[in-house]
């Protein structure tokens, strides 16, 4: 799948506080979420965000809770894949679980400057920065995680395990 | 011939993990399915988790009593939405006879809860839909982190998948000085190798230091291994570990050592006798600094929290009345203190401790995370500062995104709260 978009730059150890704040979690629809994702440190994020944009950032991005609640309100944010130096362990499986495209690639995060144009192709792992023509290659996936993604996550893949028992 | 070449050695994680995967060994980032003997989750994390599992079209979760969930977060239900999540969580367990579910009046923080319940032991592995599920390592057991749609998938199967963990072996030496307790070492560590220093790595703890450190102590390190990136802390199960699993979860479960010439990616040795009463400053844990220097810079505070699962133990409670004992909060204080399960508040009853609280001018709550996630009961306005015994000081975790919050020990936290800024037992006048 080939994305497209605008990117929103970050430093290190963005927390799934700031993704989300706890104030928030009293409810888990995913429009809710969304209309307050990363106001604690980008109060216009949801204002300037348009569909399709990627987040770009440092190392352990998603640090702290295991709250699903943060890779959902990006994607209901419209953002169409995360790209980092490192992400935290429990971010990381989230995303992977509910679909969202997360990549781990520093030499392109640490590129990458806020309001570059970038298209990224999933299947390759392939990152270019169009507004200045470098292009990336983000560390593959493993085998099975790889299958949870084609699967479109956890849930199908579950499904799948337990029709065939 | 015969094949005597050993077994690859594996690390304490390594071997739990092998064991429940069915595997004779197991080998740094190989991706396994293992079998889970408790999946938790909590008022936030357990709604999500319910949708995700309605999608699954089963009929039943894989056994009754391997789930537990814990209301905790903004229990007792501070407003109309927190209400509605947890009445669709019951209406769930009932539907699905859930055993171990933890009604307000029960009800505690929920990695205090479990291994009081006894529904943790050595050798166990245990996933839950909240970060600081590593708790458990304390016990002896793996324990980790995971999402709701985990969470869901393994309440249908009794299955969760990992990649299996490099480990960090970090060997204790010496023995603590006055009042420095496993916090101070857990905030010591984390100073030293940053909040992603054990990314997707397992803490795994050795040494002759280990025998100064209670079980409770290390409850409150491994609790904040998460704090450290970790996917895992672990402590070899001892003599009080075994003998709490035994009276609570009736059995002392499976001891598992690291083999001798097992492989970690780092070694950290710590010299107890050099840690001191550590704070961590705003926003993160890894913002360490020693007492003294705290102290030196004379910051004002407005709050303090006294609970959570990282320090909302019966003996975080004794450390705070005995400090408190005899004085005043100070006047520009707002003190709150938060026993992390039924249990804990009954004991504080009983040994005279609420009376300390209330007397030296005190808020006592009924268990609930509460401010510890800027839930409710004590969240901060804009500008205000609070010491906290809980595990996280991100922006905003405690209320306004312009307060701050500082980590240390119930000792720390008590001593700050009589002379209203940060210090330490020594600082206060006697
Ligand atoms: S006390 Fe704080 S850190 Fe512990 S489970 Fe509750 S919100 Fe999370």
């Amino acid at each position: 799948m080939l994305l497209k978009g605008n990117v929103h730059k970050y430093g290190d150890h963005v927390d799934t506080d700031v993704i989300i704040p706890a104030r928030y979690l009293t409810s888990s629809e995913p429009t809710f979420l969304a209309a307050h994702c990363m106001e604690d440190i980008d109060e216009g994020f949801v204002n300037k965000v348009k569909k399709g944009d990627i987040i770009v950032a440092g190392r352990n991005f998603g640090c702290g809770s295991s709250r699903e609640h943060a890779p959902i309100a990006i994607v209901a944010a419209g953002v169409s894949c995360v790209i980092a130096e490192s992400f935290a362990r429990i971010f990381f499986r989230n995303a992977i679980n509910i679909g969202l495209p997360v990549l781990e690639c520093p030499a392109a995060a640490k590129a990458i400057k806020n309001g570059d144009e970038l298209g990224v192709d999933l299947a390759t792992g392939t990152v270019t920065n169009l507004s200045t023509k470098e292009t990336w290659q983000a560390s593959a996936f493993p085998g099975f995680m790889q299958e949870l993604i084609d699967m479109g996550g956890l849930v199908n893949y579950t499904k799948k395990q337990l029709s065939s028992k | 011939m015969l094949d005597n070449k050993a077994a690859k050695p594996m690390t304490m994680s390594q071997k739990i993990l092998a064991r429940h995967a069915g595997l004779p060994q197991v080998e740094a980032g190989e991706l396994i399915q293992c079998k889970v003997d408790m999946a938790l989750g909590n008022d936030v994390t357990t709604p999500p988790a319910i949708k995700e599992f309605r999608r699954l079209g089963t009929t039943k979760v894989f056994d009754q009593k391997k789930i537990a969930i814990v209301p905790d977060h903004f229990t007792p239900n501070k407003d109309i939405a927190t209400a509605t999540q947890v009445k669709m969580i019951r209406e769930f367990v009932r539907e699905f006879g859930i055993v171990n579910f933890f009604e307000v009046g029960e009800m505690g923080v929920e990695h205090a809860l479990l291994p009081e319940k006894g529904l943790v032991k050595p050798g166990d592995l245990v996933i839950g839909a909240d970060s600081h599920t590593c708790t458990y390592g304390a016990l002896g057991a793996f324990s980790t982190g995971i999402g709701s749609t985990d969470l869901a998938a393994a309440w249908a199967t009794g299955i969760a998948w990992f990649k299996v963990p490099e480990a960090i072996k970090v060997i204790l030496k010496g023995k603590l000085n006055p009042h420095v307790r496993g916090k101070d070492v857990m905030l010591h560590l984390i100073g030293i190798i940053g909040v992603d220093g054990a990314l997707y790595q397992s803490i795994e703890f050795f040494g002759e230091g280990l025998d100064c450190l209670t079980l409770e102590d290390r409850l409150s390190m491994a609790n904040m291994a998460i704090e450290a990136g970790g996917k895992n802390a672990i402590f070899p199960a001892g003599a009080e570990a075994c003998a709490y699993a035994k009276e609570r979860a009736g059995s002392c479960g499976i001891v598992e050592v690291a083999d001798p010439d097992a492989v970690y990616v780092r070694e950290i040795v710590i010299d107890l006798a050099d840690v001191p009463l550590t704070v961590a400053f705003p926003h993160l844990p890894e913002n360490t600094h020693d007492i003294e220097d705290a102290f030196a810079q004379k910051i004002s505070i407005d709050q303090v929290v006294i609970g959570s699962c990282t320090n909302g133990r019966i003996e975080d409670m004794r450390v705070a009345a005995e400090l408190l004992k005899g004085h005043k909060i100070h006047p520009r204080v707002r003190a709150i203190i938060i026993p992390a399960t039924q249990e804990v508040w009954l004991k504080c009853v009983n040994e005279g401790l609420m009376n300390i609280f209330v007397e030296a001018g005190a808020a006592v709550s009924t268990p609930t995370c509460g401010p510890c996630l800027g839930g409710h009961m004590g969240i901060l306005a804009e500008g205000e500062r609070a010491v906290a015994t809980t595990n996280r000081n991100f922006v905003g975790r405690m209320g306004h995104p312009k307060s701050e919050v500082y980590l240390a020990s119930p000792a720390v936290a008590a001593a700050s709260a009589i002379s209203g800024i940060i210090c330490g037992p020594q600082h206060l006048q006697k």
